[in-house]
Formats: structure tokens, C-alpha cells, sequence
């Protein structure tokens, strides 16, 4: 009890306990998976002395993943830490501005309709593509159709219902039409996976993580007033359709780029910004950055559980992150106001 | 922590209640409602005239195979389909009331997730149970979820906010929902789980009758008990103690109603989604916000909307059956929208 109000008074701190354990896991879960590598190998590898197969390993295969675990990790938890703010609402998520929908309908109906492509190479380079235009094709849905004299908070989350409801419909109805094979497919993504282990997928996502959440905690201060109320808003001065339009596109753009090479990864952007609310209290300022922290440490260790726990069959780190982040949160809706 | 809701920003309008549209709903509801039912009974596979819809229920032959179709397989339908839209709109319309949060519905209290994970593992390990045990198995599994919820919400610190209701209701769903779908995948009946999912009323006997209509019926009249209760709680904890009124019992009541509800309705008919978020969104717009006209209405709405999509369920693409949830959305989701950017809010 004593630590944790410490820590509440130190949110520094706390990100700095997080920032380690982050990097403690970065080196644990570079050395396990199906081919063990010993610790002082793959710190050797890693700075080029090791051998050409502990090579291969470590860069091709498992640093690129460790890597996206961390950029989606943090882009949906600040996704989600965004989305909670500017709707008001504490059960908003990635979800309800359409990402998860509209992503997972574009690889459905990709997945459907077009058979004949290889499979490495579509799962490699067009699913992703595919997946961030639903994803924004969804988004810019909802916008447009919640516009009118500007986007109110209740009326983005009753539009997000919505269309949301409208996709999930055709999805259904394209899954239960599917061959077990691609629905299989469909499912594993829709499960949410890291399975672009590739530098490429990397690159894809880089850009958007190391602009966007800099960006949002540039301007953390005016998430606090948004969150607070549009009147306050307004009355301290600031463009609140401006700036609700701006965190909007942040999110979409952070939530857009993750989904799209992680698949549907359900909770994590609602639990993260929860998660360190409860401990460091409800300012941007540190609830951004710290979320972020969360988010990614909670994707590398749900990744480096799901491939290993049922080696060589991977469960989709999706599902890990539910039965992971659950309980601990029920801990905490317990144990705090 | 702090919880600026997004309902102290409803406009006036919406605050309102219009005692006349609403009675107009039950009204022309039940008019259209009776009307669909007929329907339902009539249109199929192989058409039955009205007149034989009639006789087969007030004169019943047991030689004619039209009556027997009637009798066992299409009335059973359509009353299934009538009672489970009702169920699954109140459950919704409380859930909504006393969360005072327009997106918690059914499908997050961990009473759908409740079932679907008694569902994973009777379809893993024992797949040859029977119908009615099955029924019987996924209501259990929606009460234990129900019940895991609220008490989780009841112990924690600073007491069973609606916030924290919602949030307990959302991290037991993702549990339980991991856990079933991990289940699932490990023992290959992932597709098996999501026509669950998707919902039906195709399986629909007598039998699903005799679970749902007692559970369901005592469901409904309770609700219409309660509603005066979630008016004032809708107004706000505070507001509701000021007025003297036991917060805790309330809540309970709702949940152990929710419970019933829901639990009955996705025991016969599958995860079927869409009613029980946006009928109480589409009948608060209509009727304002007395849970008095909001429960009747909702009860109405979402029964004639589930009995109208289950007749294009069928009709659409025979003999198969498109996903009836997927048509409920279909049908309702460009007048949810029109409403909501109506609405002022």
C-alpha cells in the first residue's frame, strides 16, 4: 500500500519501472521460442559477433517481432487512452471508431474473394494494405456520418455503434460462408496476431508510432480539458472541434497502422490507459507516455507467451492479452476507487 | 478516478418523455407484431395460406401435414423469435439505465460469454448432449458470468459505481471470452462457436419454449416493476439516494433481471447482437426517457424486429438461412444512424 501511493506521487518513477521491465523482456524474449538461444549469445548476435544461423534468428526472425510487439502495443494503448478522453467515455476503445470492423470486413472479403494468390505472399504484403484501407475506410465512415456543426462526443460513440453493428453484420455473414480453410485464416487474424515478423512491417508502422505519440503528449494538456468538458473547453480558449478533430486523427492513424499488421488485438487499447490510470492518476501529461509503456510491455509478454506456452502451435496473442489483462484489471477495479 | 458521463449531455428533448408516441408503439406494435407473427407462420419452404395459419391453431387437424408443420415447426419459430428480441431489447434498455452508458449492452455483462464458454467446452469434450441439456448447460454458464460481474462490481473498493459495473462487465466478458475461444481453437470447433455467434432461431421447438417463456415472462413483468426505480437511477446515483431510494437493491434487481433475460434468450437462440444495444438507443429517441414507456416500447421494437428479420432470414437465400443477427443489423442500422445525427446530441 505504502509503494503504491509512492509511485502515484512519482509517475516519473513509474515510468521508468516500466521503461525496464521493457527492457529486461526485449532481452528475455529474444532468447526464448523454438530455437533457444543462450543469453550470452544473443547479446553476442546482437552486436554482430555470433554465427551466421544465430544470426538469421535473432535479426529476421525475432527482433522484428519484438519490435512490432512494442510499436502496436504502445500505438493502440495511446489509441485507446485518446479515445477514452475525447468521447468521455470509460469503456471506449480502438473499436468503436471502426478500426477493428472495418480492418477485419477488408480481410474477410480479401480472404473470400480472392483465392488464387499465394499464400506467403498475400499474407506477407496484402493483407496488411488491405486491412489499413478498411480500417480507415470505416473511420472516415463514422467521421462523416457522426459531422454535423461539428463531431459531439455522444454522437461519435452512437454512430460508432452503428456502423460497427453494420460491419459486424457483414462480416458474419461472409464468415459463415467461408471454406474451413480460409475461415481458419480468417479467424487467426481476426484473433489478432503478430504475424508480420518482418522488417517491412516495421517500417509500415514506425512512421506513424514514433510522429503520432510524441504529438499527443506535445498536446496533452488540451486532452485534459477535453476530457473535462466542452464549456470548460471553450471557456479556457481552446478550438475544441480543432483539437478533437486532430486527436481523432491521431488515433485512427495509431489504431489504422497497428490493426493492420496485428490483426484485431481486442482489450489492450481499453485495459493499458485503465491500467495505469488506477496507478498514476488521470493526467495526459504522464498517462500518455505511461500508457504507451504499458501497452507494450503487455504485447511482449502476451507474444512471448502465446508462442511459446503451446510450442510449435501458436496461440493468438489476442486472446493471451484477455486472459492476461483481465484478471490483473479485476485486481484493480478491486482494489481502487 | 474521474467519470464525466457522456449522458449528462443529453439535450432536453431527450430527457422528456412522450407518453402519446409511446402508447401509439404499443399500439401499432402490437398490430404489426400480430401481423408478422402470421406471417412468420405463413411464408417458408412451403407456403401456407392465413386461413390454414387459423384453423391450424383454433381447429387442429392431426391428419393435415400444413397443421403439422404449423404446429411443430413454425409457431414454435415465430413465438421464439418474438420472446428473444423482447428479452434481449429490456435487457438491454436496464443495462443501459443503470450503467447510464450508451454503449453497454447484453453482450458485455459476461452474460453472453457466460454461455459461450459452457458452449466451448460441451462442444469440445462432450459433443453428443442433448439439445435440452445444452440449453440448460449455456443458461447456467450465462448466470455464473452474470454473477462473477456483479460481484466483482459489489467488492470493489468505493462500492458498485456504474462505471465500474461496466468495466466489470467488459473484463470477465474478455476472460471468459479468451477462454472460450482458446477452447475452441485447441480442439478445432472454432466455426461450431461462431454459428453460435451468429445466432438463430432455426433450432427453435417447444422444448426452447418451455425454458424461455417462464424465465422470459417473469423477466418482462419485473422489469415493468422496476422501471419507475431505473427512471431515478438513470438520473444519477446521487440524485436516486437523495430521493431515498437503495441504489445497491436496484442495481441488484436490474442485474438479476439482465441475467434472466439475456440468459434465457442466448440459450436458445445463439449470440444474436445488434437488438440489445441499438432497440433501447432507437426507443429512448421515440419515447424520451421514462423507463416506464421505455421498457413496453423496447419489448415491442425488438421483438417485431427480430420476427421480421428471422422471416428475411429465410427468405433471402433458400433453403439456406442467412444469419439472423446480421439481418437485424441490416434492417435497423440506417435508422439507428438517421436518429442519432437527428437526435441533437
Amino acid at each position: 500500500m505504502k509503494l503504491s501511493t509512492y509511485i502515484k506521487q512519482k509517475p516519473l518513477l513509474f515510468i521508468g519501472l516500466l521503461s525496464i521491465s521493457i527492457v529486461v523482456l526485449f532481452f528475455v524474449s529474444l532468447q526464448t521460442g523454438t530455437a533457444a538461444l543462450s543469453p550470452l549469445t544473443a547479446i553476442q548476435t546482437l552486436f554482430g559477433n555470433g554465427t551466421e544461423k544465430d544470426s538469421l534468428i535473432l535479426f529476421e526472425f525475432r527482433l522484428p517481432r519484438i519490435v512490432i510487439a512494442i510499436l502496436v502495443g504502445a500505438g493502440l494503448a495511446v489509441s485507446g487512452a485518446i479515445l477514452q478522453a475525447i468521447t468521455k467515455n470509460e469503456i471506449a476503445e480502438p473499436g468503436i471508431i471502426g478500426i477493428n470492423a472495418g480492418a477485419g470486413l477488408a480481410v474477410v472479403l480479401f480472404i473470400f474473394f480472392v483465392k488464387d494468390i499465394p499464400f506467403g505472399f498475400s499474407s506477407t504484403y496484402l493483407l496488411p494494405v488491405t486491412a489499413l484501407v478498411g480500417a480507415l475506410t470505416a473511420a472516415i465512415a463514422i467521421y462523416l456520418f457522426a459531422w454535423k456543426d461539428g463531431i459531439s462526443p455522444v454522437r461519435l460513440v452512437l454512430v460508432g455503434i452503428a456502423v460497427n453493428s453494420g460491419i459486424n453484420a457483414l462480416l458474419i455473414i461472409f464468415q459463415l460462408r467461408m471454406d474451413p480453410k480460409d475461415f481458419d485464416q480468417a479467424i487467426t487474424w481476426l484473433s489478432g496476431s503478430i504475424w508480420g515478423a518482418d522488417w517491412t512491417y516495421v517500417l509500415a508502422v514506425l512512421p506513424w508510432v514514433i510522429l503520432l505519440i510524441p504529438l499527443a503528449i506535445l498536446k496533452a494538456s488540451s486532452l485534459d480539458i477535453l476530457h473535462n468538458g466542452d464549456d470548460i473547453a471553450s471557456g479556457l480558449g481552446i478550438h475544441v472541434e480543432r483539437e478533437r478533430g486532430i486527436f481523432l486523427l491521431i488515433a485512427v492513424g495509431l489504431a489504422g497502422a497497428s490493426v493492420s499488421v496485428a490483426g484485431n488485438i481486442a482489450f489492450l487499447g481499453l485495459v493499458s490507459p485503465h491500467l495505469v490510470r488506477r496507478i498514476i492518476g488521470p493526467k495526459h501529461q504522464m498517462l500518455i507516455p505511461a500508457s504507451a509503456l504499458m501497452g507494450a510491455l503487455l504485447l511482449i509478454v502476451a507474444d512471448m507467451i502465446g508462442k511459446n506456452l503451446m510450442a510449435p502451435s501458436e496461440i493468438p496473442v489476442g486472446i493471451v492479452i484477455s486472459a492476461l489483462g483481465a484478471p490483473y484489471f479485476i485486481y484493480l477495479l478491486i482494489k481502487t476507487d | 478516478m474521474e467519470n464525466i458521463n457522456a449522458e449528462n449531455k443529453r439535450t432536453r428533448s431527450q430527457r422528456e418523455s412522450r407518453p402519446i408516441l409511446a402508447i401509439v408503439i404499443l399500439v401499432v406494435g402490437n398490430v404489426l407484431l400480430a401481423i408478422a407473427l402470421a406471417a412468420s407462420v405463413s411464408i417458408g419452404a412451403s407456403e401456407i395460406g392465413f386461413t390454414m395459419v387459423w384453423d391450424a391453431i383454433f381447429a387442429f387437424d392431426t391428419d393435415s401435414t400444413a397443421h403439422q408443420i404449423i404446429e411443430e415447426v413454425r409457431l414454435p419459430r415465430a413465438l421464439t423469435g418474438a420472446l428473444v428480441g423482447a428479452s434481449l431489447a429490456v435487457s438491454g434498455s436496464i443495462l443501459q439505465g443503470i450503467t447510464r452508458n450508451p454503449l453497454a449492452a447484453p453482450s458485455i455483462m459476461g452474460i453472453t460469454d457466460g454461455a459461450a464458454f459452457s458452449l466451448a467446452i460441451i462442444y469440445s469434450f462432450i459433443p453428443t448432449m442433448a439439445y435440452s441439456q445444452i440449453m440448460f448447460w449455456s443458461f447456467i454458464g450465462a448466470g455464473l458470468g452474470t454473477i462473477l460481474v456483479f460481484g466483482i462490481g459489489s467488492i470493489a473498493k468505493g462500492g458498485l459505481t456504474p462505471v465500474k459495473l461496466a468495466l466489470a462487465g467488459i473484463a470477465v466478458g474478455a476472460l471468459l471470452r479468451s477462454l472460450a475461444s482458446g477452447i475452441a481453437i485447441y480442439n478445432d470447433v472454432a466455426q461450431n462457436m461462431s454459428f453460435w455467434y451468429a445466432g438463430g432461431l432455426a433450432g427453435s421447438k417447444w422444448l426452447s419454449l418451455q425454458l424461455l417463456l417462464p424465465i422470459s415472462g417473469i423477466g418482462l413483468l419485473l422489469a415493468l416493476v422496476l422501471a419507475h426505480s431505473i427512471t431515478v437511477l438513470n438520473l444519477g446515483d446521487d440524485v436516486a439516494k437523495g430521493l431515498g431510494q437503495r441504489t445497491f437493491v436496484t442495481k441488484g434487481l436490474g442485474v438479476l433481471i439482465v441475467m434472466m433475460l439475456t440468459g434465457a434468450a442466448v440459450s436458445v437462440a445463439g449470440a444474436i447482437g445488434f437488438i440489445g444495444l441499438v432497440i433501447p438507443h432507437i426507443t429512448r429517441f421515440l419515447v424520451g426517457a421514462d423507463y416506464k414507456w421505455i421498457i413496453p416500447c423496447a419489448a415491442i421494437l425488438g421483438a417485431l424486429l427480430l420476427v421480421l428479420a428471422d422471416i428475411g432470414a429465410r427468405m433471402i437465400n433458400p433453403p439456406f438461412e442467412t444469419p439472423v443477427g446480421a439481418l437485424t443489423a441490416v434492417i435497423g442500422v440506417p435508422f439507428f444512424l438517421y436518429l442519432a445525427r437527428k437526435g441533437g446530441a
